[in-house]
């Protein structure tokens, strides 16, 4: 079995995996932190954010689906025709998911 | 029968416009469903600044939430969860293509399954609505 | 008879003489039980004997007659005239491969990432007639035979964007054939396919644009075969890895 030779089956596991996440959890948040809390129709507890839990949850929302994107937007510009810096192109995207997966963690832990 | 493969000097090669996919209403919807990705990360930059004010105190955090009521910030986030939403109900169908669930001899119809994934979508939401409002 | 008429333009390639493909008007009767294909082939016999395309059942089991009708890909003895007069039909070889003349396209390509999928039962060793046929269930049967049906009219390839950009890629018909073999409870030949299967342009290039299932005539949903290979592959990837010691 030469998989190891190709890393795709990870990339796309983690863009499936940002995928379901994204799908199922992006859009209340927007909603909530997005919209309703800012005009005045709910009331955000600050509080919530302390819990152990909920950042772990908040790590993964925030992560995964960075990982989704890249691989996304990787393709996507191929898509477009960026073939020739193929990879400078993967290492920026899937970098990118990388700093912000720390970053996430660093913001959290700090909270 | 010998190999008859064309001559290949005089074949025609045909050029890929840069522009495919603006060219077939299915290859443009293709293309906005990918780049609902970019919104989605967009939101989540936003929203790991949120959790930075966070980490600042409430004061910061207040201010911060306050800033939001701008046109400017609702317009990009009405444009957010409409790209979010179109990656949601495009995420599902996907699924259902893939997943092929069972019940004993019968396969469940990809309706049933976009519409189960819809009920899970439906009760995270209201969950995460009920642990980050109510709570 | 009536006396409507419809216009053709078609494409006109002549190898060795012209630089480009050009395009070519007839306008000949309209009968709205025609289609594309009679069309051409009224052209053929009664208008320009020169005019060079693919066909051969006429009834969209045999896949030669695959080009593109107004930028869509379709069997041209599948697409009635009906639905396109009165107006202009625009009739051009099919998208994504090299033009050999005409409407006639090179399938090497293709041909050569058919054979390079193995789409043959692979077995570790053979039974014995003596031991009789290989038994199959009903649902044994049903998690394959969709994806028998392919009739290599690589009409997906010419909707294949992917394809267009990167004529390396593996491609939607021969993915799907690989994954009828696959599937088929017969088959021991999974490993042997993965090579190709699991390379870089092999599923990995898909981005699941999903214009080949929409435009495939006989409704092998190629698409689903793909994102199915991905899912499997990726399960097999990280069990792999996960837990090295479990493989054989």
């Amino acid at each position: 079995m030469n998989e190891g030779k190709t890393c795709e089956p990870f990339w796309w596991g983690l863009f499936s995996a940002g995928g379901v996440v994204a799908a199922i959890f992006i859009p209340i948040h927007i909603l909530i932190t997005g919209m309703a809390v800012p005009l005045g129709w709910l009331a955000e507890s600050s509080a919530v954010y302390q819990h152990a839990w909920v950042k772990l949850y908040l790590f993964v929302l925030v992560s995964l689906p960075l990982f989704h994107w890249a691989h996304r937007f990787y393709f996507t510009l191929k898509d477009m025709g960026l073939k020739v810096i193929d990879k400078p192109l993967a290492f920026l995207c899937y970098g990118s998911a990388v700093v912000g997966t720390i970053i996430a963690a660093w913001l959290l832990l700090r909270v | 029968m010998t190999s008859t493969r064309p001559e290949k000097s005089q074949l025609y090669y045909p050029k890929m416009p840069a522009n495919w996919w603006l060219r077939k209403r299915n290859y443009l919807l293709f293309m906005l469903r990918e780049l609902s990705s970019v919104f989605i990360a967009l939101f989540l930059a936003v929203f790991l600044v949120q959790i930075y004010r966070l980490g600042e105190g409430a004061e910061y955090y207040a201010a911060y939430m306050r800033t939001f009521s701008s046109p400017g910030w609702i317009l990009f986030h009405l444009v957010a969860l409409a790209f979010a939403l179109l990656h949601s109900v495009t995420w599902f169908q996907s699924s259902a293509v893939v997943l092929q669930l069972r019940l004993g001899e019968q396969e469940v119809p990809r309706s049933v399954v976009m519409g189960l994934h819809l009920v899970v979508w439906l009760v995270a939401s209201v969950v995460i609505l009920w642990i980050f409002i109510v709570y | 008879m009536s006396d409507e008429k419809i216009t053709l333009k078609v494409t006109r390639y002549r190898p060795g003489r012209d630089p480009a493909p050009t395009a070519q008007s007839y306008t000949i009767p309209y009968r709205n039980d025609w289609v594309v294909l009679d069309a051409l082939n009224y052209i053929k016999d009664e208008v320009d004997g020169t005019l060079s395309y693919r066909w051969s059942c006429r009834m969209g089991v045999c896949g030669s007659c695959g080009m593109m009708v107004n930028n869509e890909p379709k069997l041209t003895c599948a697409a009635f005239l009906r639905d396109y007069y009165p107006r202009e039909i625009r009739v051009e070889p099919l998208a994504n491969f090299p033009i050999i003349r005409d409407l006639i396209i090179d399938m090497t390509d293709f041909m050569d990432k058919l054979r390079s999928v193995k789409p043959w039962i692979i077995r570790e060793s053979e039974k014995p007639v003596s031991q009789g046929e290989y038994l199959q269930t009903p649902a044994q049967l049903a998690a394959y035979k969709q994806f028998t049906q392919c009739i290599n009219c690589v009409l997906c390839y010419a909707a294949c964007p992917v394809y267009g950009i990167e004529p390396e890629f593996l491609g939607p018909a021969a993915i799907a054939l690989g994954h009828r073999y696959n599937m088929d409870s017969r088959d021991q030949g999974n490993d042997e396919r993965q090579a190709v299967l699991g390379s870089h342009n092999g599923i990995w290039q898909c981005t699941f644009v999903g214009e080949c299932t929409e435009v495939c005539p006989k409704h092998v949903d190629p698409a689903a075969a793909i994102q199915r290979t991905k899912v499997e592959t990726t399960k097999n990837w990280f069990k792999s890895v996960l837990l090295p010691w479990g493989q054989r």
